[in-house]
């Protein structure tokens, strides 16, 4: 492999955009045959690197070769009909449309007339998918397929061309184990073909698993590569980082005090069945299990965006139903949503005005909002929560993730809830605020708030939490203390042992 | 048999039960309610129905592509009587008169040729400035009426030529000339939409742009294209039905946008792109014309029909809504 | 530095563009005509405006929510055509508040619709428009409507009236245009409106019912429209059933050049008024110029086209589209 010339070399690209340098100087190359990560923090420049790559970007400075020659990616289609073919994170699927017309979106064979060849079409189509082994076939409709079989679609098309290499981006996101399995034979099959592979993840198992070199950026810079084999998690995560991050376990220290929040065997329809759990004040309960476990979904219910179908809700030992957002917010409950930009904030609006959005009916002078309170609460969580804004009028789409969730949780202390629920605190932020985030999330459940953090990290829920809570599939499967948790134990809890078997 | 065929053609049939709901209910009451003693099914009446579908039933065939495609053309009214004007303007100008007869094929060809150009810029200008096509198409309604009233102010614009009136009203086969184009440009559209590449890729594009985009298809003149298609399909509607009646009013085809919008999603086109397809446009033309036709049979007189239509694009909603909630799986947002 | 210049002039051109042509609209005339802004002709097109302006107002605040009012112009006949009929007989006095009351039925079933059913505000108010226009037909059964006693009602004084040296129409469109600018932007609801159509969502997730706050912005483009049809009615006291048609489009073209986005969560009140007065002001300035009606239609589109095209290409920071 040594001897081999790269089949795709990466030497200094600069790219900048106003404000910002997002690609600075990064150069790297992937050896035919070989799976080469590449690996950042979210904001490192992967995601601008690789749409350098896809000629969605052109480079302001540096140069991409493939084999010996120097090539400029004018679009996607050049780089396409380069061989550089790329599996987005985000489908990239038309759903209305067959697979076969997915997969030769932008080339369906013609016959005269402009006609689609429909007879070729399938037939070059069902040829492909017989090599990927897929249980569908070329007329399916796509928004008829589970996601792991659209995204072997997208995998299907990476063969429809003469790939010299193949970018996998955030590939398992979404995917099963099963459903992994077979990607990771079909990576190892194009692997075999000498197809150069470049795979971009945060999912250090995967990586070390299948990959043979990583490529780690920081903030736009190349922070270089090592071999697979030579490196350890520790190692690659100080390089991402720059250093490492503080992930002591941390349980209290403090009493706790009365039970705030009960459920009793809550159910929603196929979301979640039988959940039981309590949150006491001054207490972290963290939430740990694979997407789609329910958790999510257990936080809406409790937020009065979802009916339950059976079970109870209890505060402060007294049942109640919680109907709507505005019910929840009235009883003391308060959600920061998984979605940020999606569900937490109005990217539009300034600092100040998403901040005290739910009060906002509350803070009343005669007919109109008192803008004195507002800034008031603005101010305080501004310097409370060491927010880095220019201002209040700032809009908050323009603030840095780790400012915008500030923005969020101060949103909700502001309301000073009694249950505080945080979804995936610190998902796609950088590190620096991460740690000023579980800082925080301590720092309130020693204040006395009861505090419920659904996290998929398990470094962070054993960082932030006094209890765990491990769900599989819609159930609660064990309860964990911060004294009998392990890494162990709360994987095969939340891949679906039962905690007989665990125990 | 290609992929949806069947969920498109229940989607599609709903349309034509609607059809076969109306035929019933006008031939019923109408027995009780009509002052002809004419039946409504009357095959005669049939072809009249067909003919009197042309002038929008042409244009939506168009829109579907547009709006397929993701984006939408409420200009179409105003570049219908600009085709319009210069078709019957044109058949006066000096420089043409030695023509003969042969004029007529010049002015035809001089009026579609206005209609796709008016029609390519408003694709030039969605594709270049990237300003929504709702907004430039709603600029140039006013824009393109403002062109109407250059030719000759608030005056009609008039012009009977004989032998263009004979073909227009002639008959093939037992149908009228705009039923024979009516047809034609169904057909057409059909088979661009559901045949050639082109047609697939405004699916894909109006299904998901990015996926589009990144696959490699020049979203910008494709989109061009469909706008010029829909220009001249206007343009087409205009010389159909002028060509006939010979008088073209400053005003005429005010709100045939909405006429025409309405009958492309009643035959099942979604508003945001992506799905539909021209036979349920066929479907929503039709029936929106034996709903006017059908109620002057039963003696309502005209404003019952914009009642009538108005809530069953609004009932059309409401139970796609219905059919499409999934209870309360969905989160309450 | 260069780049920086370009850069502020750019944010600048962004944020006030649609002012800075406003002024440069107003010179332009004045030179071109001296008796452009003379305080005779200013209020006159005002005057003129006052309908279209009144109604753009209330449809500032759907458009604001993220939805879109196609009905307006229907509307408006009817409320018309409802007030000149019963004016003869229930009398005006009963006459107001029972036209209200019944646009305010439409504006709600509306609201109902796209607020609460969630369906799609573009195709439920095509399809309003259409039944408003055969509901006001029937009404009227297709005949104008005239008021029998012309000179002897106090009801002309809505759109003929003078206050305070000032046109009746005038003062109304001022005082809805002041009440709704502070509703706007001063109270909690107006905030909601902003947060609803900036990402609803979002809003849901603060405890906003958007629902209901989707439908009282129709209510209140329906009080809007209400209160132009009573302007209407009493300006010209006899109408056909025909008075709003077009004027929904042109209303929408109000708003646009006002600023605000179609997506939501963008544009004010004043920015309103400043499109309605860009209007007006342009087809008043283009007769006083001796150029014919019509060159207004053609001026209106190139100036919406560029108004919008001007403020995303700030946005983007690329005068041309990305899209290939």
């Amino acid at each position: 492999m040594t001897d081999a010339k790269p089949v795709l070399r990466l030497e200094n690209i600069v790219k900048t955009f106003p404000g910002v340098r997002a690609l600075d100087g990064v150069s790297f190359s992937v050896m035919p045959g070989e799976v080469h990560a590449l690996m950042g923090e979210n904001g490192a420049g992967k995601s601008t690197l690789m749409k350098v790559l896809g000629g969605i970007h052109q480079p302001d400075g540096g140069t991409i070769f493939m084999g010996d020659d120097a090539v400029v990616m004018s679009g996607p289609l050049e780089a396409k009909a380069k061989g550089i073919v790329f599996i987005h994170q985000e489908l990239s699927l038309a759903e209305e449309l067959s697979v076969a017309e997915n997969i030769y979106l932008g080339e369906l064979p013609t016959k005269s007339l402009g006609r689609v060849d429909w007879t070729r079409l399938a037939d070059q189509t069902n040829a492909i998918l017989q090599k990927l082994n897929v249980g569908f076939d070329a007329n399916t409709r796509v928004g008829d397929l589970s996601i792991a079989n659209q995204q072997m679609v997208e995998i299907a098309r990476a063969l429809t061309v003469d790939a010299k290499a193949v970018i996998f981006d955030e590939p398992t996101a979404s995917l099963t184990d099963s459903e992994k399995v077979v990607l990771f034979d079909v990576i190892a099959d194009l692997q075999a073909t000498n197809v150069g592979i470049i795979y971009i993840s945060h999912r250090m198992e995967e990586i070390f698993k299948i990959t043979d070199r990583i490529t780690v950026l920081r903030d736009g810079q190349y922070q270089g590569t090592v071999e697979t084999a030579d490196s350890t998690e520790e190692s690659v995560t100080q390089m991402m980082i720059g250093r490492t991050l503080d992930l002591s376990r941390n349980a209290s220290h403090h009493a706790l005090g009365e039970v705030a929040l009960e459920v009793r065997g809550l159910s929603c329809s196929k979301h979640y069945q039988d959940v039981s759990f309590e949150v006491r004040r001054g207490e972290v309960v963290g939430f740990y299990g694979l997407v789609g476990a329910g958790r999510t979904e257990i936080a809406e219910t409790l937020f009065g965006l979802r009916d339950p179908s059976a079970g109870q809700i209890l505060l402060d030992g007294e049942e109640v139903r919680i109907n709507s957002p505005a019910d929840a917010i009235a009883r003391g409950i308060s959600l920061v949503p998984e979605d940020r930009k999606g569900q937490g904030l109005v990217l539009g609006m300034n600092c100040r005005d998403n901040m005290t959005l739910p009060q906002i009916d509350t803070l009343k002078a005669g007919p109109f909002v008192a803008q004195g309170a507002e800034m008031e609460i603005f101010d305080k969580y501004h310097k409370q929560l060491d927010i880095r804004t220019p201002g209040w009028k700032q809009q908050v789409g323009n603030l840095s993730g780790g400012n915008q969730q500030k923005i969020v949780i101060g949103k909700w202390l502001s309301m000073h809830p009694k249950v505080l629920i945080v979804d995936e605190p610190t998902r796609g932020i950088d590190v620096g605020s991460k740690s000023e985030i579980h800082k925080l999330l301590r720092a309130l459940a020693a204040q006395g708030y009861a505090v419920m953090v659904i996290s998929s990290e398990m470094p962070e829920v054993l960082h932030v939490s006094d209890r765990i809570v491990a769900m599989y599939s819609g159930r609660v499967m064990r309860t964990f203390t911060s004294e009998d948790v392990t890494e162990d134990n709360l994987i095969q809890a939340i891949s679906g042992m039962t905690s007989e078997q665990v125990a | 048999m290609k992929p949806g065929t069947v969920s498109t053609a229940l989607k599609s049939g709903a349309i034509w039960g609607f059809i076969i709901l109306e035929l019933i209910f006008f031939s019923v009451a109408g027995e009780f309610l009509s002052l002809s003693d004419k039946a409504f099914m009357d095959w005669d009446n049939m072809l009249l129905l067909l003919k009197q579908s042309a002038p929008i039933g042409i244009i939506a065939m168009g829109m579907t592509i547009v709006m397929v495609n993701g984006n939408i053309d409420l200009s179409v009214g105003a570049t219908f009587a600009i085709a319009a004007i210069v078709l019957l303007d044109s058949m006066t100008w000096p420089i043409f008169a030695g023509l003969g007869d042969w004029v007529i094929p010049v002015a035809w060809l001089l009026a579609l040729v206005v209609g796709t150009l008016l029609g390519a810029l408003n694709g030039l200008i969605v594709w270049k400035t990237g300003v929504d096509a709702f907004i430039v198409t709603l600029g140039a309604m006013l824009g393109y009426r403002g062109i109407v009233f250059m030719f000759n102010g608030e005056q009609p614009t008039s012009h009977l030529n004989w032998t263009l009136v004979d073909f227009a009203e002639a008959e093939f086969l037992g149908l009228a000339t705009a039923s024979w184009f009516l047809l034609a440009a169904t057909f057409v559209i059909w088979f661009v939409m559901a045949k050639t590449v082109h047609g697939r890729n405004a699916y894909a594009i109006g299904d998901n742009r990015e996926a589009a985009v990144n696959a490699g298809i020049r979203v910008g003149p494709h989109m061009m294209i469909n706008f010029a298609i829909i220009g001249f399909l206007a343009a087409l509607s205009a010389v159909v039905f002028y060509s006939e009646s010979g008088s073209v009013n400053p005003n005429d085809g005010q709100l045939y946008e909405l006429w025409v919008i309405t009958a492309v999603v009643l035959g099942g086109t979604k508003i945001t792109g992506g799905a539909g397809n021209v036979i349920g446009t066929f479907g929503g033309v039709i029936a929106i014309q034996l709903l006017r036709k059908g109620l002057g049979h039963i003696g309502a007189d005209t404003s019952t029909v914009n009642l009538v239509i108005g809530l069953i694009l609004v009932a059309v909603l409401v139970l796609d809504r219905q059919l499409n909630m999934k209870g309360k799986e969905e989160l309450k947002v | 530095m260069a780049d920086i210049t370009r850069q502020q002039i750019g944010s600048l051109l962004a944020k006030q563009g649609i002012l800075i042509a406003f002024v440069a609209f107003l010179i332009g005339f004045t030179i071109a005509n001296p008796k452009f802004l003379t305080p005779d002709n200013v209020l006159s097109v005002i005057r003129s405006s006052a309908i279209l302006g009144v109604m753009a107002l209330g449809v500032t605040f759907v458009v604001i929510s993220g939805n879109l009012d196609l009905s307006v112009g229907s509307m408006m006949s009817f409320s018309t055509i409802v007030v000149l009929d019963l004016h003869d007989k229930i009398g005006p006095a009963l006459a107001i508040p029972a036209m209200f009351a019944m646009t305010l039925a439409l504006g709600a079933l509306i609201g109902f619709l796209v607020g609460y059913l969630k369906l799609n505000s573009l195709i439920v108010t095509l399809g309003m428009l259409s039944a408003i226009h055969g509901l006001t037909l029937t009404y009227s059964g297709g005949k104008n409507m005239d008021i029998a006693d012309k000179e002897g009602t106090w009801f002309s004084v809505f759109g003929q009236g003078t206050a305070l040296g000032l046109p009746i129409p005038i003062l109304m469109f001022v005082a809805v245009a002041a009440l709704l600018g502070l509703i706007l932007s001063r109270t909690s609801f107006g905030r909601k409106v902003y947060a609803v159509g900036g990402n609803g969502t979002a809003a849901t997730f603060s405890g906003i019912p958007r629902a209901r706050t989707v439908f009282m912005c129709y209510l209140i483009s329906a009080t809007c429209v209400a209160t132009a049809g009573l302007i209407q009615a009493s300006r010209s006291l006899g109408s056909q059933n025909t008075v709003g048609q077009g004027l929904e489009l042109e209303v929408l073209a109000a708003v646009i050049l006002g600023g605000a986005s179609l997506l939501g969560g963008s544009g004010t009140i004043f920015k309103t008024v400043i499109g309605v007065l860009i209007l007006g002001f342009i087809q008043n300035g283009l007769l006083l110029i001796g150029l014919q009606f019509y060159v207004q239609f053609i001026v209106t589109w190139v100036i919406i086209i560029l108004a919008v095209w001007l403020d995303i290409a700030a946005k983007r920071g690329k005068l041309m589209s990305p899209i290939a």
